[in-house]
Parts: C-alpha cells; structure tokens; sequence
C-alpha cells in the first residue's frame, strides 16, 4: 500500500525551500534539540529504534553503526557524510542537498552528537556545484543562529560542519576512497579491517553516513524514533521509517516520490511514476542502481521459509516490498531505491553495453580482477555489438564476473560482475541472436 | 612561468587550509582553486606550487591529479560541456545529444571546437537521470533536454565571448 510522507519533500519545489526560515516555519530544527537533551549514549538507544537502514545502497542500520564507535578515546572523532552520489540511477540526495539542506545539516549535528564528534564534513561530488552552494548557504545560517559552532542550541558541544569537494571518480563513494580523497589521496579504497570506526578519517575514528540517512534522521528524532520505524510495512524486518524512492528511464513522470518503506516497484513505476512511457510494457526493471541485478517483470522470487515473508509468497518481484531485507531474499539488491525501468523499446544488450562500459572506466583499478575483467567483459561486449563475438566468449563474460565476485578489496567489483551475470541470464536470447545474426537485433537502440 | 594565485584566492587557500586537520587534505579543494585560477587546467607549474605550499612531494601531487578526471592535464577550451550517457540519461536520448553536439561544434568527444570555445566531453551519471537527458556546462546543469534546447544553448556559448 503506498503512503506517500513529506518528512524530506515538503519543501520540495517551494521557494526559497533551501532558506532557515523555510525549514523552521515548516518544523525544522525539533529533531535536534530533543538529541541535544539526551545524553550521548541516550542518542544511540533512541535512533536504534528508528530502524533507519543505510541509505547509501549498503542497508546498514544507522543507530547500530553509531554504537560502534568508541566510547572514549583520546582522538578526536569525525562524521563524514558521503554526498558523492555517483550510482548510475540515482538521483536523490542532489535533492535533499539542493532543496532541503537544513535537513541534512541537522541530522549531521545529530551523528556528530551521537559519535562523539565535534567536527563533520561533507564530501559532495564536485560536479554538484549547487549542491555545495547550498549547503554551505545553509551552514552559514545556522553558524550566524548560533545551531553551529561553540553552543549549538545552547549546549556545550561544539561543532563544525565543512563542504569537501570531490574531484569526479564514482569510486569515491566508496567509503573507504572517500576517506583517502577526503585525506588528499588518490581514492583508492583501503583494505578493511580496520573500519571506519577504529580508523577512519585522518587515522581517527569516523563514521560515514549517507545524505539520506542523515537527514531523515532529524525527522526521526522529532517524531519519536519508535513512531518513526513504525510508519514502515517492514517494521518487522527493521528497516523502517520513510525514505526516497527515485524512477527513471522509461516512465511517463519520471522523479523523486517520499514514501514509507514498504513501497512496492509496481507502486512506484505504475502509480506515482505514471506508467510506462507509450503504454509499452516493462523489459526490465533495476531497482536501485546499476549494481543491482535486473528483473523481468514476472519473476517470481523464492523467499525464506520465515513466516515474515507470506503475505509476499507466490508474488512477482515487482509486488514485494521494497527493503534492505525483503530484496535480498528475493535474490536481488535494494540498493539506493532509485529504479530505472527499461521498456521493450530497449535493446538489453545494449544496456549491458552501456552499464560495463561505466564500470570499466569507474574501476579504481587496484585489483587485478575488478580493473583487468571490466576491460575484457567490455570488450567481449564491443564485439557482441559488432557482431564478431562467438558463443563461447559471451559464456567467458559470465566466468569473468564470476572471478570478479568476492575477490576484490571493495564491493565495486561484485556492483559491476552482478549486471553482467543478471543481463546475460535474463536475456541470454537477445544476447545469442546478435552473435548468430552478425550484429543485428530487432531494435538496436535504447530509447522509444 | 611559475604560476601564482590573487591575494584574494591566496585568502581562499587559507581559509580551506584551515579546516582540516593537516595540510595534505587541502590537496583536492586547492588544486580546484588553482585549476580555476589558471584557465581551468592543471600545468605542471600548478602542481609545483600546490606541492610546495602544501608540503607535499609533487609526486604525490601529480598522482592526485591523474587519479581524479575533473582535473584536466591540458588546457581546456573557453567553455566545457559534458554530456552524460550513462543508462538513464541513455534511455532518454544522451546518443542523439552527444551526435548534435560533435556535429555542431565540428569536434569528436574529447575534442575543443576549432574556435576554442567549447571542449566536448562524456559524463558518467550526474545524479539528475529523473530529468534526463542531463548535459553540464561549465558550472551549471542544464536537464530535460531536447535538441532544440542544445541548440539554444550552444548558440549562447559560440555566440559569447
Ligand atoms: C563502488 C561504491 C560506490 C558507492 N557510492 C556511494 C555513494 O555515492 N553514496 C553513498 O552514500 N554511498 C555509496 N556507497 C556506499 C558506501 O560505501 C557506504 O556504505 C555508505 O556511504 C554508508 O552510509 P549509510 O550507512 O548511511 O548508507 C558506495 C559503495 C560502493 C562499493
Ligand atoms: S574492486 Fe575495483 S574499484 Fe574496488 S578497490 Fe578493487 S580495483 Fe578498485
Ligand atoms: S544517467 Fe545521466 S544523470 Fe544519471
């Protein structure tokens, strides 16, 4: 069932919707102040409950991921935000950065509160320039409000906020490149352990949050964690609260729709993203971000034999529940919840093309698998297109992505192995006639 | 020439210098200012003077530089526009854009038009593929687009000065 909130929109769309006065008339800046009353222990208890689930594509429950940090420790500790937002699909914390800063800064007094932080930076992709105007915009306000700096809200706990710019490299997202980009490296993860919370950024304990998560968190923290969580259908499963839900491609409204968690990709793509454009029907549908395996739009999942998971037996993947937990049963990831639906129109031997050309130019390049198999699944699929591939190197691609999976320092490698084995699975058909034909194919285009 | 910045920008460089906690994390957001300062590219003048006032080995510099793809190694035409085409933004047209443009301004991807004002480039997802197809001009998005709106903003850019 869809319930559309507007704990993040509300403001979307309105004037001066970036302004302090905006974000306060319409209730902002409560979250934090209830924080600020808590003890720093009573921070983590409190956002637990609100079951918010990484909204970085990871899933990781956010309160959980504060508890992690040291209880005392003579470094100084730091939050970072990661606002790379780089994934192919995904389109959502731009709009929180450029339309609701205030929440994002708000949430960030919050972690920074919560991990025993006193100063946060903001790591934005460089080609976001609005974005970096705006949340330094909103900083400076709340700096001149006296909600940054010394005394926020009149507590002895300073803290400072920063923008940091990225450089251009989807890699950086990653949160272990963020920390060496952000140090003034090249960003190249690191091998983990040590994590973040041991050893983060400038060698102390950090944590790294996502936009999102951050900024639904001051909602949380306004509404009553608890409340909060229970808005979701998938409670149960704790991942609660709302979230941002993208669609784009090929849907006739293509955007950004808040929502609770539970929403449902048939929800998303039929009724609040319009349908499919020309009334076409669904080839296929990611659901958030390119590093999520693609689905027909009739497959049907097999899910555990948890009770949890009856209401949803016996349905497609586009009727169950968008969740952290809920799609990785099904055999697929969550992700960012940014979907990208991909009408009959679309060649998907053309998209796959597409995806791996991103991933090989995106590779870090570190480790041999990931650098080495996206050059050559790309360029087995150059040769598809061309028609001069062979059956035996499209069954190659799948061996590669295999060697890529769970041999790399980061989770880039499988994000770009788990495309090309769903592409190639789902649409081995399509794949085969562009090698038996010579390189034609009934459409051979991407758009409608 | 050894390259310098204004005293204004020199002011910016102290003020990002003092946000973090040592000097080598100002190595991205200075050499965004000096590549600002000096027609948008990086020379090897550039990287010495970060290297320097950052206390930092120029190697180090130089390999901060190569790693991140904003950071261009040859000087740039007046304007530069990147056209994005991953999926999204490919679903909505980005091939067709990206043809326009190679055809209106006479250049290949990568390429500067003849006249030196615009270098033509691929983009990977902006994070704007609700409003594609996206291209980015210089500092600014420009979303929703059809040909005719590359069009018109083309003009503007050869027209402009
Ligand atoms: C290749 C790669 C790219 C990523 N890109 C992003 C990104 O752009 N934004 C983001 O928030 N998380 C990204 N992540 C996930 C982060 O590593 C990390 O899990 C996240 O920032 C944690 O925040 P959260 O727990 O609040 O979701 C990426 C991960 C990988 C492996
Ligand atoms: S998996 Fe790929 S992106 Fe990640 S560290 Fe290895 S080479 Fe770099
Ligand atoms: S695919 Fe072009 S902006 Fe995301």
């Amino acid at each position: 069932m869809i319930k559309q909130t507007t704990y993040l929109s509300h403001s979307y769309g309105k004037p001066n919707s970036w302004t302090l006065s905006a974000y306060e008339s319409a209730g902002g800046y409560r979250g934090v102040r209830k924080a600020l009353a808590l003890t720093r222990e009573g921070v983590i208890e409190e956002a637990k409950k609100a079951h918010v689930r990484g909204r970085g594509g990871a899933g990781f429950d956010c309160g959980t991921k504060w508890s992690f940090m040291p209880k005392e420790s003579k470094k100084p500790h730091y939050l970072v935000v990661n606002a790379d937002e780089g994934e192919p699909g995904t389109f959502k914390d731009r709009s929180i950065m450029e339309m609701n800063p205030h929440s994002l800064i708000e949430g960030c007094i919050i972690g920074c509160y919560g991990i025993g932080a006193h100063a946060c930076y903001i790591y934005v992709r460089d080609e976001l320039h609005l974005s970096k105007a705006r949340l330094w915009g909103a900083i400076r306000e709340a700096k001149a409000k006296g909600y940054l700096g010394n005394n926020p809200f009149g507590k002895d706990y300073p803290v400072e906020l920063y923008v940091h710019s990225g450089a251009g490299a989807y890699i950086c997202g990653e949160e272990t490149a963020l920390l060496n980009s952000l140090e003034g490296r090249r960003g190249e993860p690191r091998l983990k352990p040590p994590f973040p919370a041991q050893y983060g950024a400038f060698g102390c304990p950090s944590t790294v949050n996502n936009v999102e998560t951050l900024a639904i968190m001051a909602s949380a923290f306004d509404m009553g964690c608890d409340e909060f969580s229970k808005l979701s259908e998938l409670h149960p499963f704790n991942d609660g609260g709302a979230r941002l839900f993208g669609v784009s491609g090929h849907v006739n409204r293509p955007g950004i729709y808040e929502a609770a968690v539970g929403l449902t990709l048939r929800e998303l793509i039929y009724d609040l993203g319009g349908g499919v454009l020309q009334g076409r029907s669904i080839l296929g549908v990611i659901p958030g971000g390119s590093s999520c395996p693609v689905h027909l739009p009739d497959e049907l999942p097999t899910l555990p034999p948890d009770p949890r998971y009856d209401a949803y037996r016996g349905k497609s993947i586009l009727d169950i529940p968008l969740g952290v937990d809920t799609f990785r049963s099904a055999g697929s990831m969550l992700g960012t919840c940014c979907a990208m639906v991909l009408s009959d129109a679309v060649d998907p031997v053309l998209a796959l093309h597409n995806v791996m050309r991103f991933y090989r130019h995106e590779s870090c390049g570190q480790c041999t698998p990931c650098r080495e198999g996206c050059g050559w699944i790309e360029r087995i699929l150059n040769k598809v297109v061309e028609g001069k591939a062979t059956i035996d190197e499209l069954d190659r691609v799948h061996e590669i992505a295999s060697n890529i999976t769970g041999n790399t320092i980061c989770a880039f490698g499988d994000g770009a192995a788990q495309p090309a084995l769903a592409f190639i699975k789902r649409y081995r058909k399509h794949f085969e006639d562009y090698i038996v034909n010579g390189g034609k194919s009934q459409t051979r285009r991407l758009t409608v | 020439m050894a390259f310098a910045l204004s005293a204004e920008a020199e002011q910016k460089l102290n003020e990002i210098m003092a946000r973090y906690p040592n000097k080598m994390a100002a190595c991205i957001p200075a050499l965004h200012l000096c590549q600002e300062a000096n027609d948008n590219w990086v020379s090897d003048d550039v990287i010495e003077f970060v290297a320097q006032r950052l206390e930092l080995g120029t190697a180090h510099v130089k390999g901060v530089v190569t790693f991140y793809t904003l950071f261009n190694q040859k000087r740039p035409g007046k304007h530069q526009l990147w056209v994005c085409h991953t999926l999204s933004c490919a679903m909505r047209g980005a091939e067709d854009i990206l043809h326009h443009c190679e055809k209106r301004l006479g250049v290949h991807v990568g390429g500067t038009s003849p006249d030196g004002k615009v270098t033509l480039r691929t983009a990977e997802c902006l994070a704007a593929c609700g409003t594609a197809p996206v291209i980015q001009v210089d500092k600014t998005y420009y979303e929703n687009l059809s040909i005719a709106d590359v069009d018109r903003i083309l003009d503007g850019l050869v027209k402009g000065a």
